[in-house]
This record gives structure tokens, C-alpha cells and sequence, in this order.
């Protein structure tokens, strides 16, 4: 059973160099699950009853996505807004989440400078990234600080290659944790 | 000129078929009577342009019926022929029964000894099983009731032919021994009784057992040399060789050749064997019918026009009295029984085998066979108009019938949302998903068999034509909010958008369209929405497969959105430039290179036709 469950949200993967590495190298691993929504669901249609199952087969839950206009990717928030329901993931009886880890693995266009006070957007991506933070929150799971990739567009092979073992590292050290607290 | 030179008969003939067959069937007369009349123009008594050897013409093409038989039996798989055992027998057995009493008691009356009598009886009891299964072919009919129950008819009297073969010489009056024994050679070669029956048994169960063990090796060797000719030699040699070993042992080749085929129902070489004698049955069947034609004794019919009319009216109401009576018997759908009564109302080909038989045999004379030959050929081609006769006048009876009590239904649906026009394959799914979000509907349905088989599903449908106006009011067309037109006949979609929009101005119209072509003539019209029908099952497929080659599903469905985008474009650009022939092709080789540029751009530079993504610069 697979442990770790990595939800991909990437309307165009083939065009995206750093997170084909990235799905890439954790498809190779043992106990993750790699779901590409864009794949089951070009139509938007997502079954809830699936997604529901998988979530609660996982113990760790990644979202790999690209930050667009300061949040995920359309069908990435269809998925939140119809699979995290009310008696499931929140509210009363909404305990099937509660304990998990919530990672997130984004990417950005623009540069690290662009993430501060004195840069283009004026903040920096955790603040950006409190909407996820506080889902994660009120569905009662660990939220670990997100693993970000700056400049995706223009990054070299070489930092790709360095991003991918960081993001491995992380997802063994998931891995381990989860054993251990078993 | 030469009338017995083969080519130049082959040429009449083919000549008579080709132009009068396509006219008959423009007409909506079927073949059978197209071959029928291209037989009686070119016969000894109109042009004259076959000489008198016609009736050796027509039994050369009588092999067209064994053949025609041996095709029938390759679509009988043996459960089935079990099946109908009881119509075989039932309805065929007493139809020839009830047929020759009837018959016989008619020629007593005309004052023939009851030998006599009961020879005719027996011998017009039978139909014509070509004339009737190319009919229901053609009609579509061979699968309904009536097609059935004529068909089990028709087989029990192909079946009666032999023991018919072995009871006439009885009733010959001048008993003189040596005709007798010679007309029976023909068949039976020197064997006593027990022998003969031996000689049956041997034959028939041969040929099952050939069927089941040899034909199969011998199809797969023939197959493998990969000659097609020599498959279509193999079949014909095998249909060839049953008839004459039917022949031999003194039954009808006919019934042999069915039994084959019967048998090699079930063999995988099915459809080729009936792919290879097709085209020689249809032609031999047409030369066939062509030679009834032709064999019409006119001048007879001229001599004693009153003798054979009556003869023709009786033999036909005889005939109609029997078989309507069967059928309300055997409890026949209404309309069916009147098909099935048509249909069999005349006298066969093998009428014709059986006169000679007794004029060989001495068992009528001359004076009695020649008017009923006559008889027997227009009865054969009165068929064909009878059966017009049943599909124009009898059948609208039982729909408009069964309208009446329907239309009734029509005023208790109340007011409803939407009144949705044809409940096929299309209209079934608008209707579903409109009901699923609580909307009303009203659904008319103009096929009477689809209404039937829907209602069995509990869908609640009215019968009608929507073209017409009072069935439209009727189905609410004042109350309604929105007409969907869901027919898959485009003028029949024309004719009732022009009857909404006179009498309903109000009613919103949504309307099938078959083709880019009617799109734009329903645009005209000024229909508020209208589908291609298979334009987005086509693109739901495309994206499928696009997948199915390893294309990302998003960027696959994306691929058909945009293909679907610039075609709906490119319908509505091409309505205004429609009237151009030249200007329309022009615009559509423009339209399909532009697309192309933006899928090609799309696939270098992402800016052009995505979203472009903020942040991905």
C-alpha cells in the first residue's frame, strides 16, 4: 500500500522540464503514488469517491504544482473545492485526514527577489501560501513548510538535478517518519 | 436477325433488366415486378425480341431458386429451423391442405373429373418461393411475423413437391403404363419402391454428414490456395452437385441444396459461401422472373380474356380466404396477417415443373394446362402490385388506427417546459437529462415500432408527426416554452421549423442538424440552436484516441476544444459564403491551413493560442 500520495496538478507536465524530473523521480520510489489530475480529469469531472479513497489509503499527501496568479492551478482547486467535504475531511465526523502530512512542492517564474517586502509581489511565498496552510489546518493535518523551486522556467539541468534530490530526500525522510510513527 | 445466338439473348436480357429494374424500383414497385414487365416487353407477344425458346431459358433459370434456397438455409441455423417446426407444419401443412381442397372443389365445379380436379388442387396449392422472399428481402420484412410465417409456408410446400412428384401419376385417367414408367425414369432409375426410399434416406443423410465432415477440409484446402475464383467454382460445384444428386434419387433439388445449406449454417466458411453464390442467384433469379415474363401466353389470354380473369380472381381469392383465415388462427398480428396473406396469394414456379410433369404423364390435358399456366404466371405477377396494394392501403389502416387512440393520449400530459420532436437515438438523451434536471416534456415520435418498444420501457411517448399543426397544438405548442427537433430527416425538420414558426412565433427552436449543409439551412431558418448530430461524438472520439496514442489527457482534450473552436467558426464564417461553390472551397482550404498554423505555433510558442500563465515567463 502506497504511503505517500503525490497529487499532480500541471495543466501542461510536457512542457514543464523541473516537475516531469520531479514526478519522475517519485514514481521511482516504493510506497508513493504519483496522480496526475490533469491526466483523469482533463474534463474537470473529478470522482470524488475515488479521490476520498486514495486520501485515506495515504499517510502523507504532496501537491506538486506551479503557482498561478498566486495560488494552484484551476483543476487543483476544483479538487480541493468537491474532494474535501464537509463529515470527510472537516467539520463534524470530517476526521479522515486528521494526522496526515500535507507537503507542498510548487514552482514560480519569477525570481527569490520577487518573493519580499522590497520585491514585485511584496510578499514572500508563505504568506502566499496561507490559503493552503489553513486548509491543510482545519482538515487537522501537519502542514510542513512547502518545498520551493524559483525561476522554473529558466533553471539548468544541474539545479533541477540538485531540486530533485532535495525533494527525494524529503520524501524518505515522509517515508521513514511514517514507519516510525506506526 | 439471329434470336438464338447466346450472346446476342444475354445481351436482350441483361439490356430488359438494366433499364426496366432501376425504373420499377424508382417507382417503388420492387425488382421482382421490374423483371416481371422487362420480361413481358421484350416476350414473343410485345417486341417480340426473345424467340420461343424461352421456356428452356426458364429452366436453366430455375437454378436461381435452388440457389436462392441454398443461400435461405446458410441463414437457418438448425435451432432455429427447430423453432419454427410448428409453423412449418401448422400453418404450411393446412394451407396446402384447406388451398387444395378449395381448389379442387372450384375445378369440380368447372366441370373436371375429380382426378383432374384434384391434380390442379395440389398443383396451385403452392406459391412462388422466389417471387415471395425476394419481395420480403427486398421490404426488410423477412425478420417480422409475417416474414417468418411466410417463410415456413413456403418451405413445407417446397418440402410437398416430392411426395406431390410421387402422387400425381395416380391420378392419371389414361392409365398407359409405359408414359408413366418412362416420366418416372427421369428421376428414379429402374429401383423398386423400398430402393427408391433408400435411395432418399442415403442421399439426405449424406449430404448432412458430408456437410458436417467432408465440406469443412475441403473449404480450408480450397481457402488456403488463396484462388478466389477456385472458391467460387467450389461453391458453385457443391451447389451444382447436390442438385443433380437430388435429381438423381428423385427429390427436388431445391429442397436438397436447402438442407445443405442448412447444414453448413453453422460452418465459419458461412459467409463466404454466401458472399460467392449471391450475385449467381440474383441473376438467375432475375433471368428467371424475366422468363416468367416473357412466357405470359398473351395470346391465349387475348383468345379467352374472360376465362382467365375469373380463373386469375378466383385462384388469387381462394387463395386470400385460406391464408387470412390461417393467420387469424395461428393469431397473427393484425397488421401481420394481411402481409402474410398478401404475400402468398399466387401460384409458384414449380406449378410450372408440375404441368409438364402431368402433361408428360398424361394426368391433364393440353386444354386444361395451357390456360392455367397463364393463370399461374399473372397470378405471379399480379404479386408484386398486390403487395403494393398491402404496404400503400392495408398497413396505414392499422397505423392510423392505432394513431387515433394514441393522439387521445396526447391531451393528458398537461402543460410541459419542452416538446421534444423524434425519440431516437438523439432525442432519447435530450429527453433523459431534461427530465433528470426537472423539466417537462412532451415526446412525439412519428415510427409507430419505436413508440411500441419504448413504451415497453415505460418512457412515455405519443405517437405523431410533428409536421403536422393540429398534433403540434396538441402536444402544447401555445403553453410550451422551447421545441427541440431531434429527427434524423432533414426535410421532415425543415417542414415542421416553418410550421412552429408560423403558428407558434413564441416557441424557442433547438434542431438536429445531419451536415454542415442543413446547419446553415436550419441558421436560416432562424432556429435558435442547433448540433451536428455527429460532430461531437466525432471529437469525443478523437480525444480518446489522441489518448489512447500517449497523448497527455488535458492537452488531448485541449487539441479538441481548439479544433472544436475554429470548425463552429468556421461554419458560421461559411454562411455567408455558401452560395459560392468556388468561394466555399476556398474559405474551407484557408480555414484548415490557419488551423494548422495555430497548432503548429501552439506547439513552439505557448503564447499564441493557451492561457498564458502568469509567472511562467
Amino acid at each position: 500500500m502506497s504511503k505517500i500520495l503525490i497529487i499532480c496538478a500541471h495543466p501542461n507536465l510536457r512542457k514543464s522540464r523541473l516537475n516531469r524530473a520531479l514526478v519522475q523521480i517519485a514514481s521511482t520510489l516504493r510506497d508513493v503514488e504519483v496522480h496526475d489530475l490533469y491526466q483523469h480529469y482533463p474534463h474537470f469531472d473529478i470522482d470524488i469517491n475515488a479521490e476520498q479513497t486514495r486520501l485515506t489509503n495515504a499517510s502523507a499527501v504532496i501537491f506538486l504544482h506551479p503557482i498561478y496568479w498566486y495560488s494552484c492551478p484551476a483543476l487543483m482547486k476544483e479538487w480541493i473545492d468537491t474532494v474535501l467535504q464537509q463529515g470527510f475531511a472537516f467539520g463534524r465526523n470530517g476526521t479522515k485526514l486528521a494526522g496526515k502530512h500535507w507537503l507542498s512542492v510548487i514552482s514560480t517564474g519569477g525570481d527569490k527577489d520577487a518573493y519580499c517586502d522590497s520585491g514585485t509581489h511584496h510578499y514572500g511565498v508563505t504568506e502566499f501560501m496561507i490559503p493552503f496552510e489553513r486548509t491543510a489546518h482545519l482538515c487537522g493535518m501537519h502542514y510542513l513548510p512547502p518545498l520551493v523551486c524559483h525561476n522554473a522556467d529558466k533553471i539548468s539541468d544541474k539545479d533541477i538535478s540538485t531540486h530533485c534530490d532535495i525533494f527525494a530526500e524529503m520524501m524518505s525522510e515522509l517515508l521513514t517518519g511514517i514507519t516510525q510513527e506506526k | 436477325m439471329d434470336h438464338g445466338g447466346l450472346m446476342y439473348q444475354a445481351f436482350i436480357f441483361l439490356l430488359a433488366a438494366v433499364i426496366s429494374v432501376p425504373i420499377a424500383k424508382r417507382l417503388g414497385l420492387g425488382s421482382v415486378l421490374g423483371y416481371l414487365l422487362a420480361g413481358v416487353a421484350i416476350g414473343p407477344f410485345a417486341l417480340g425480341l426473345v424467340g420461343h425458346n424461352v421456356e428452356n431459358i426458364m429452366h436453366f433459370a430455375e437454378f436461381g431458386v435452388v440457389m436462392m434456397l441454398f443461400l435461405v438455409g446458410l441463414e437457418l441455423q438448425p435451432s432455429l429451423l427447430w423453432k419454427l417446426r410448428l409453423p412449418i407444419l401448422g400453418l404450411g401443412g393446412l394451407q396446402v391442405l384447406l388451398t387444395t381442397a378449395a381448389i379442387s372443389a372450384a375445378a369440380l365445379a368447372f366441370g373436371l373429373p375429380w382426378q383432374w380436379a384434384l391434380a390442379v388442387g395440389l398443383i396451385l396449392a403452392l406459391s412462388s418461393t422466389a417471387i415471395v422472399l425476394q419481395s420480403l428481402n427486398e421490404k426488410g420484412l423477412m425478420g417480422t411475423e409475417a416474414g417468418q410465417s411466410s417463410f415456413a409456408v413456403l418451405l413445407f410446400q417446397d418440402i410437398t413437391v416430392i411426395p406431390m412428384l410421387a402422387l400425381l401419376p395416380v391420378l392419371a385417367i389414361t392409365t398407359d403404363t409405359t408414359d408413366l414408367a418412362s416420366g418416372h425414369a427421369e428421376s428414379v432409375v429402374g429401383l423398386s419402391g423400398w430402393q427408391h426410399t433408400l435411395a432418399v434416406l442415403g442421399a439426405v443423410v449424406g449430404i448432412i454428414i458430408g456437410g458436417r465432415v467432408l465440406i469443412r477440409p475441403l473449404f480450408r484446402f480450397i481457402a488456403a490456395t488463396r484462388l478466389r475464383e477456385i472458391f467460387t467454382a467450389t461453391a458453385l460445384l457443391l451447389v451444382i452437385g447436390i442438385a443433380l444428386l437430388m435429381g438423381l434419387v428423385g427429390l427436388s433439388a431445391a429442397l436438397g441444396t436447402f438442407l445443405a445449406g442448412v447444414v453448413l449454417a453453422e460452418s465459419e466458411y458461412r459467409h463466404e459461401l454466401e458472399a460467392e453464390i449471391e450475385p449467381f442467384k440474383g441473376l438467375l433469379l432475375g433471368l428467371f422472373f424475366i422468363s416468367v415474363g416473357a412466357s405470359i401466353d398473351f395470346a391465349l389470354l387475348a383468345e379467352k380474356p374472360l376465362l382467365i380473369a375469373t380463373l386469375v380472381c378466383l385462384l388469387i381469392s381462394i387463395k386470400f380466404i385460406v391464408l387470412i383465415t390461417l393467420a387469424k388462427i395461428f393469431r397473427l398480428q393484425n397488421n401481420q396477417q394481411w402481409t402474410f396473406t398478401f404475400a402468398l396469394a399466387q401460384s409458384g414456379e414449380f406449378c410450372f415443373v408440375l404441368f409438364s410433369f402431368a402433361s408428360q404423364n398424361h394426368i391433364l390435358p393440353a386444354d386444361v394446362i395451357d390456360p392455367l399456366i397463364v393463370v399461374v404466371a399473372l397470378s405471379m405477377a399480379l404479386t408484386p402490385l398486390l403487395m403494393i396494394i398491402n404496404d400503400r392501403c392495408v398497413q396505414p389502416l392499422f397505423l392510423r388506427n392505432t394513431t387515433e387512440t394514441r393522439e387521445a393520449d396526447t391531451i393528458d400530459n398537461g402543460e410541459t417546459d419542452v416538446i421534444i420532436a423524434g425519440f431516437g437515438r438523439f432525442g432519447q438523451i435530450i429527453d433523459r437529462s431534461l427530465n433528470l434536471s426537472g423539466y417537462s416534456t412532451t415526446v412525439l415520435e412519428h415510427d409507430a415500432v419505436q413508440v411500441e418498444n419504448l413504451r415497453k420501457f415505460g418512457h412515455k411517448v405519443f405517437y405523431g408527426d410533428a409536421s403536422r399543426q393540429d398534433l403540434l397544438h396538441a402536444a402544447g405548442g401555445d403553453t410550451a416554452k422551447l421545441l427541440v427537433i431531434a429527427l434524423d430527416d432533414h426535410e421532415k425538420v425543415m417542414d415542421i421549423i416553418t410550421l412552429a414558426k408560423r403558428h407558434f412565433p413564441h416557441l424557442k427552436i433547438y434542431a438536429r442538424a445531419r451536415g454542415r449543409v442543413q446547419a446553415h439551412e436550419l441558421h436560416k431558418a432562424g432556429v435558435d440552436g442547433f448540433v451536428r448530430e455527429t460532430f461531437h461524438s466525432a471529437l469525443a472520439m478523437s480525444e480518446q484516441v489522441m489518448g489512447a496514442l500517449g497523448m497527455h489527457a488535458y492537452e488531448a482534450h485541449k487539441t479538441m476544444r481548439t479544433f472544436r473552436k475554429f470548425d463552429e467558426q468556421h461554419l458560421r464564417d461559411m454562411i455567408h459564403v455558401e452560395q459560392d461553390p468556388k468561394a466555399y472551397i476556398s474559405n474551407a482550404q484557408k480555414n484548415r491551413a490557419e488551423l494548422e498554423k495555430v497548432m503548429q505555433a501552439d506547439e513552439e510558442d505557448p503564447e499564441l493560442l493557451e492561457q498564458q500563465h502568469w509567472g511562467h515567463k
